[in-house]
């Protein structure tokens, strides 16, 4: 199984649920398989996923879910210890770690080596942190968001893109109706 | 000693009065004060950050969540916040008041600090962030304008802070 499956047989259980969609790929994705208002794009800055979606949790009581990547987790590693020690329980991080930068044509990572993002989280102090199959991301997420207990999903998958086009909604747009669903 | 100390208190509490609910800090020497003024007021969730531009991302949740947000960093750390100041801030028209200690101006004791300010204001106006530089203590009387005005612009907006401002002469 590849990402665009994972995040395809997401949909239904991130429907109406706040959710943070990493750039590239990811989100180009969700935006095919399952717009909504409250799916964040981001269209840029590689790394902050995590902490677009920490400081959303932090803010309010709705249930974010954070959708990140193997490679972005990496390039913004300090996030967590930040999430560890800011502790939400409305905070759900899913890192689908397929092995590589899968955006720009999936060159390897370390996480794909000899990295255990998992275990990079639990050493940071994260308390729940899941590593699932890709096959199980469902269930694993199901669980998560009834647990309401902050989470971190490291859910591993094979690497490989389908083609999709890129989101053309204004970036203004976006966050606009992704506050008024917010705030409804 | 003591007028730095106010100088702390003026300006959290114009976040606070500005309604502003989250704070991400790197520390810098010369804002050791404000960060623990800063800690004492229950009205604002103050977030360490690693990175200046992981504080910039949780600033924009904070943001979209409903929470006015601010962030205290160091001038150095513009260099690594660029990409994060345009492709987030900018482009999803956020606001984000920056307060920033501006090393390397006049009292700099540690020479390799001058080498990032004498890019700092030409980084700023290249990325035409709005700039206000306090040099002198009164200076902090414009604090309550420009939250208002990052937040009436929703732009990032930058408050250089200086040795000579912060020494209180
Ligand atoms: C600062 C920066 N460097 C590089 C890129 C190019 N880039 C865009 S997405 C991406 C890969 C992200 O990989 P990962 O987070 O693992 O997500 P995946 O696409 O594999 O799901 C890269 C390197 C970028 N956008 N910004
Ligand atoms: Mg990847």
């Amino acid at each position: 199984m590849i990402r665009s499956e994972i995040i395809k047989n997401l949909v239904p259980v991130l429907s109406g649920e706040l959710v943070v969609c990493n750039i590239g790929l990811p989100s180009q994705e969700m935006h095919l398989f399952g717009d909504q208002p409250s799916n964040f794009y981001m269209l840029g800055t590689m790394g902050l996923s995590s902490s677009i979606g920490l400081g959303l949790a932090l803010a309010q009581d709705k249930t974010v879910v954070a959708i990140d990547g193997d490679g972005s987790v990496l390039t913004n590693l300090g996030t967590l210890p930040t999430i560890a020690n800011n502790e939400c329980d409305n905070f759900i991080l899913l890192i689908i770690d397929n092995g590589s930068y899968g955006s720009t044509g999936d060159q390897p990572t370390y996480a794909g080596k000899k990295t255990s993002l998992a275990a990079v989280a639990s050493a940071c102090g994260c308390d729940n942190v899941v590593e699932c199959q890709a096959e199980e991301a469902v269930s694993v997420m199901e669980a998560a968001i009834a647990s309401k207990k902050m989470t971190i999903i490291v859910c591993k998958c094979a690497s490989g893109n389908i083609p999709v086009p890129v989101i053309t909604l204004d970036p203004v747009v976006i966050r606009h109706r992704f506050m008024q669903s917010i705030e409804a | 000693m003591e007028l730095n100390m106010s100088l702390d208190k003026i300006i959290i509490d114009a976040f606070e009065n500005n309604s502003i609910e989250l704070i991400t800090t790197v520390p810098c020497k010369q804002l050791s004060g404000v960060i623990a003024e800063l800690e004492t007021r229950e009205s604002m969730i103050h977030v360490p950050a690693n990175k200046e531009d992981e504080g910039m991302g949780i600033c924009a949740g904070a943001f979209m969540g409903g929470k006015r947000s601010a962030i205290i960093m160091q001038n150095t750390a513009i260099g690594v916040t660029i990409n994060t100041l345009v492709t987030l801030t900018q482009f999803y028209r956020l606001p984000l008041p920056m307060l920033i200690s501006y090393r390397g101006e006049l009292g700099e004791p540690v020479a390799c600090q001058v080498e990032m300010a004498v890019h700092t204001k030409a980084l700023l106006d290249q990325l035409g962030i709005p700039t206000y530089h306090f040099h002198k203590p009164e200076d902090v009387h414009e604090i309550d304008e420009i939250l208002k005005y990052t937040f009436m612009a929703n732009k990032p907006v930058a408050i250089l802070t200086d040795a000579t401002f912060w020494k209180g002469e």
